[in-house]
């Protein structure tokens, strides 16, 4: 495995509508406070289908506060959180100046558009098919998002949807390092979208046992290595970052944040949900990073772990991080930051991406919450309490994604 | 019940400016669909469909291509509620 970082790839920009707040700093600062984004959901939805978890990390700021009204009727809400997070991170990195032939979308979501599927399979029903929504097709694809940040960017490199569950939106992150390597593109807008906090997604998750069923008290439910961990807690929103070539960067006097060094992937093929259990499959994700970023495994100080809560996850990926870093794992400082946020599904990754590079460029860490009592079975150093400092000088950090299929991804963030 | 020219402009600026964001203001007797209000067609179906629910009519789709002005479509209603 060779690293291809003669045309180094950086962080020019960030956004990110979360359960957390409407912006990626909004999110930032309600992370360095600890707070969780989980709150019970107040739909009539909940008690009809009687749902056995009536809780989630629902958005903090709604689209229709932020977008016109003709936007959020003709978009999904996967694409409207897109729409949001990829506005801000285009103003954010100063509206770079580029042909727009040199301007990519990589825009990842794990599920798509279920609430317009599903919303207009009840029209077909109800009132047939003249009264299905012709915009319906466009709004349920799953490459809704990326083409309407294509379109409202005039990002004409080309406008891509990795779909890989909840590895989507860091996935799309190593597909928008490529674009850029390879030369197709100088910027690439890049992240995850999902807005599936939908009846029948929660009633799929509660059928095989992955939600935290804590209805008494959302903010607690969401406990990543606590022995009282019981499921993840579904969160929704969209992430995404402003990726240019350094080059081009440098060229406009850009703000750059972090690098993005390098993406590694794998796949287990083990199981369709189940993580290999000895952690090979991710730890070769990890490694590969490693390698691509120019790094040793020792030059890691900071993973932002996939992390979810559950039971069997929490400790699988602890086995692939000792199995990628032996003993420099006990020199890691590691965080679980859906403690707070929630799991985002098909963004997760590209909100923890942001969240890494921020920590990379702020050098502080947040503390994950409620890890009361850690689980023996996972031996890291999860920082907890008051978020922690990272130190002066290059540092490096990865930030872990896995998603139901196996499919395992790894981003590498260097500072700058 | 028929309603005048006047209400049915008035509603019909109402759904247009429900599916694409223009003002109800520039909803115009003499303007077209396609060239002055920029309307594609998927959006013309949508507008159509609306249409029939609020004003309690039928507008089959091989008539859809005749509605090129606003005032093509508030006379083909008010002809169909009469």
């Amino acid at each position: 495995m060779t690293s291809n970082r003669d045309r180094r790839v950086v962080v020019t920009g960030l956004g990110a509508t979360t359960p957390l707040g409407g912006t990626a700093t909004e999110t930032w600062e309600a992370l360095l406070a600890g707070r969780s984004g989980a709150r019970p959901m107040e739909f009539d939805w909940v008690a009809k289908y009687e749902l056995p978890v009536t809780f989630a990390a629902t958005i903090a700021t709604p689209p229709g506060d932020v977008l016109a009204k003709v936007e959020t009727r003709r978009l999904d809400p996967s694409s409207q959180y897109a729409l949001i997070a990829a506005r801000e991170a285009w103003a954010d990195a100063g509206k770079p100046e580029v042909e727009p032939e040199r301007l990519g979308a990589a825009i990842g979501s794990g599920i798509g558009g279920v609430w317009t599927l599903l919303d207009q399979w009840d029209n077909l029903r109800e009132k047939g098919p003249r009264r299905v929504y012709p915009l319906a097709v466009p709004m349920l694809m799953p490459n809704g998002p990326a083409a309407a940040v294509s379109l409202d960017l005039g990002a004409r490199a080309g406008a891509h949807t990795t779909v890989s569950a909840c590895a989507s939106g860091a996935e799309s992150m190593g597909y928008a390092i490529d674009m850029i390597r390879t030369g197709r593109a100088d910027v690439v807008v890049a992240g995850g979208t999902e807005a599936a906090v939908h009846p029948l997604p929660i009633a799929g998750f509660a059928a095989m046992q992955a939600l935290s069923t804590r209805n008494d008290d959302p903010a607690k439910a969401s406990r990543p290595y606590d022995t009282g961990r019981d499921g993840f807690v579904l969160g929704e929103g969209a992430a995404v970052i402003v990726l240019e070539s350094e080059e081009h960067a440098r060229a406009r006097g850009a703000r750059i944040y972090a690098e993005l060094a390098s993406v590694g992937m794998s796949a287990d093929a083990h199981h369709i949900t189940a993580p290999e259990p000895n952690g090979s499959g991710a730890s070769r994700a990890m490694l590969y990073a490693v390698e691509r970023a120019d790094l040793s495994p020792t030059d890691i100080i900071h993973i932002n772990a996939h992390a979810t809560s559950t039971p069997v996850g929490d400790v699988a990926e602890y086995n692939a991080i000792k199995r990628a870093f032996g003993d420099h794992t006990d020199d890691l400082t590691v965080t679980a930051t859906k403690s707070m946020t929630g799991h985002l599904l098909g963004a997760a990754g590209a909100l923890e991406a942001v969240i890494t590079i921020q920590s990379i460029h702020n050098r502080l860490v947040p503390a994950t919450i409620n890890l009361d009592e850690q689980d023996p079975e996972i031996a890291l150093n999860v920082v907890t309490g008051e978020h922690q400092k990272l130190p002066d000088g290059d540092i490096a950090a990865l930030n872990n994604s896995f998603g139901f299929g196996g499919h395992n991804v790894a981003l590498a963030i260097r500072s700058i | 019940m028929a309603q005048s020219e006047q209400e049915i402009l008035e509603g019909l600026a109402e759904i247009v400016n429900e599916e694409t964001g223009l003002d109800t203001a520039s909803v115009e007797m003499d303007k077209s669909f396609t060239e002055d209000l920029d309307i594609d067609s998927l959006s013309m179906m949508t507008i159509v469909v609306n249409a029939e629910e609020k004003f309690g009519v039928r507008i089959p789709d091989s008539e859809v291509k005749n509605l090129k002005t606003v005032r093509d479509a508030v006379t083909f209603i008010a002809g169909a509620q009469s």
